[in-house]
């Protein structure tokens, strides 16, 4: 973050005019002044609190022991480093992130080559699938935990009672979904919010193909794996990278599920539920913070890489 | 390919389609059926899909035994996601003017600075947030929300904006300029009426996320401020049924940007994909 605050203080500064007339400068100012209200209010807002955070992460400072308040230099993150937990909840933030984000992305792949092709009632069922994302992320969790996960009355199991029954046994398995699978249950339950999101950019990747490609395609007698292999999977490269980075972003993050489904237990806790029970359950504020500062520098490190893929998807866009 | 056969395999993958399509609504359509059951039916196994349909559940969301409405937090959640939304498009339209229409130097690198901005994990700035809010008299208040959240879509609309204005045509800008309009005329009379559908999307996709925030409102607010998604999870208990009133409230709750998102599924669209799909 630090790193593109220097290349934005770069365009907002006084960029080397100082030596140039007074008139292009002023002209110069004057290109810049619409953007800043929306610049300074960004940096006010989002920067200046993680200014706060590197502080604090240098301070021992835990809520319950108010007289306590000192600097303690790198303990906090001797503690962090070394805490099971956290490494725990780094792996775990991995491990959701990519599962959610790349079976999402397939799903929606299938299911936007299953809705550019016509059929009756195509915008019904285009309807339907958007639905899954449009429901509020925690309902959506609530949802899953006790109307479809529960093992008593949850409709997972009550579907298998059903079909067992319908073959005349009496004995239908009621597997504790949650507790046999407790990343898995999150997973699913986020993969079912984000694939629609991913259909729909893949979507309308999908229709926005050059039709004269794709009709010199088959003229030349391509196979529909030859036109997806060769023509439409390249097309697609864009929309694919822009529906995992997008999703990769929000997934990361993702605090609704972990908190609702699992709240954190049976090795669910991904990074930003475990920082947030440090901060507001053990009130530990020095150590909360340099967690947050060891999440902003592993988050900067693979932002530089995404962001690198978004540039270059960007610059093909503006050479089109 | 014959024209039958071509016609088959359409109607096959047509009702492939339609199952899936069904697969992925069936959560959402139980949720709807459940929160119009009463409790007794809705906790069954195997689970009553004819179930006489009661409104019991909606009375508890409205407060029948607990008297906790729910207008409220849904006030709340509309100021904070309205309020937030205006915020965001008065701040990320003439930042997207100065982007896109007359770009400043270096405007590639101020676009990704705004975007590297909502990489920041929420949780790391959680901290100071609480605490400069409890400095400024501001936790529990909804004013803080409104500004949280418009910092928090603020880079999204930014580069929505941003290529919904590179779309605008410059001859149209250079004639309003000639004839002698200011920028925010310009603004409001020619940018704002060509870019309508733009700014259409931008705005249901910052309503959208800031409806559904709950990690800030968590923390930040309280009795007086609690947002709808935090009332939700007070309807789980530990005690007797609950799933048909957390079925209704989570319908209830959902509903608005069910219906913004299924009106205006386009936008979605090009909202969702930060402008790059037109």
């Amino acid at each position: 973050m630090s790193a593109v605050d220097t290349a934005t203080t770069r365009v907002t500064g006084p960029a080397g005019a100082h030596r140039a007339a007074a008139k292009p400068r002023r002209a110069a100012w004057a290109r810049r002044a619409p953007l800043l209200p929306a610049l300074v209010f960004l940096i006010v807002i989002t920067q200046l609190p993680f200014v706060a955070t590197l502080i604090i992460s240098f301070m021992n400072w835990n809520a319950l022991y108010p007289d306590q308040i000192h600097f303690t230099g790198v303990a906090n993150y001797r503690t962090v480093l070394t805490d099971s937990l956290l490494r725990a909840s780094i792996v775990t933030t991995v491990e959701l992130t990519v599962a959610v984000v790349l079976i999402s992305l397939l799903l929606g792949l299938l299911l936007a080559l299953l809705l550019d092709r016509v059929f009756v009632g195509r915008g019904l069922v285009r309807t339907m699938l958007i639905a899954p994302f449009l429901v509020v992320p925690v309902a959506a969790a609530l949802l899953w935990k006790h109307a479809l996960y529960n093992p008593v009355y949850g409709l997972f199991n009550g579907l298998l009672t059903v079909v067992w029954k319908a073959f005349g046994s009496d004995n239908p398995p009621q597997p504790d979904w949650i507790t046999n699978m407790p990343k898995g249950s999150i997973i699913a339950e986020l993969v079912w919010q984000w694939t629609p999101f991913m259909m729909l950019i893949l979507l309308a990747g999908l229709q926005s193909r050059p039709a004269e490609a794709m009709e010199a395609a088959t003229v030349d007698g391509a196979g529909p794996w030859q036109t997806f292999r060769y023509l439409t999977l390249p097309h697609l490269r864009r929309y694919l990278e822009l529906g995992a980075l997008l999703g990769s972003i929000y997934v990361v993050q993702n605090f609704d599920s972990v908190f609702t489904i699992t709240s954190g237990g049976l090795g669910t806790a991904n990074l930003p539920y475990t920082i947030y029970q440090t901060f507001y359950q053990a009130h530990d504020y020095g150590r909360a913070s340099a967690a947050g500062v060891v999440v902003v520098i592993a988050t900067i490190i693979i932002a530089t890489f995404a962001l690198r893929v978004v540039s270059s998807l960007f610059r093909e866009e503006a050479k089109r | 390919m014959t024209p039958k056969r071509f016609r088959r395999s359409n109607l096959v993958w047509g009702l492939v389609a339609w199952l899936v399509g069904i697969l992925f609504f069936i959560p959402v359509l139980w949720m709807v059926l459940t929160s119009f059951h009463s409790e007794a039916d809705a906790a069954t196994n195997p689970p009553k899909f004819t179930a006489p349909l009661t409104l019991a559940g909606y009375k508890e969301f409205f407060g029948a035994t607990t008297g906790a409405s729910p207008w409220p937090p849904l006030i709340n959640s509309a100021t904070a996601s309205i309020g937030s939304t205006i915020l965001v498009l008065l701040l990320a339209i003439p930042a997207a003017y100065a982007l896109a229409i007359k770009p400043v130097r270096k405007w590639t690198d101020v676009l990704f600075f705004f975007l590297s901005t909502k990489m920041l994990p929420v949780v790391a700035a959680l901290l100071p947030i609480y605490l400069i809010a409890q400095k400024l008299g501001l936790l529990d208040n909804i004013n803080l929300m409104v500004i949280l959240y418009c910092a928090m879509n603020l880079p999204i609309a930014v580069w929505m904006m941003h290529s919904f204005l590179a779309e605008v045509p410059v001859a149209i800008l250079e004639a309003a300029a000639i004839d002698g309009a200011r920028l925010p005329t310009i603004i409001r009379k020619v940018i704002v009426p060509i870019s309508a559908p733009g700014i259409a999307a931008t705005a249901l996709i910052c309503f959208i996320f800031a409806w559904n925030e709950m990690l800030y409102a968590r923390v930040l607010t309280g009795v007086v401020a609690g947002t709808a998604p935090v009332f939700l999870t007070s309807f789980i208990t530990s005690q007797g049924l609950f799933l048909a009133k957390v079925c209704a409230a989570a319908t209830a709750i959902s509903l608005p940007v069910l219906i913004a998102g299924f009106a205006a599924q386009d936008k979605l669209v090009q909202g969702l994909s930060l402008g790059a799909v037109k």
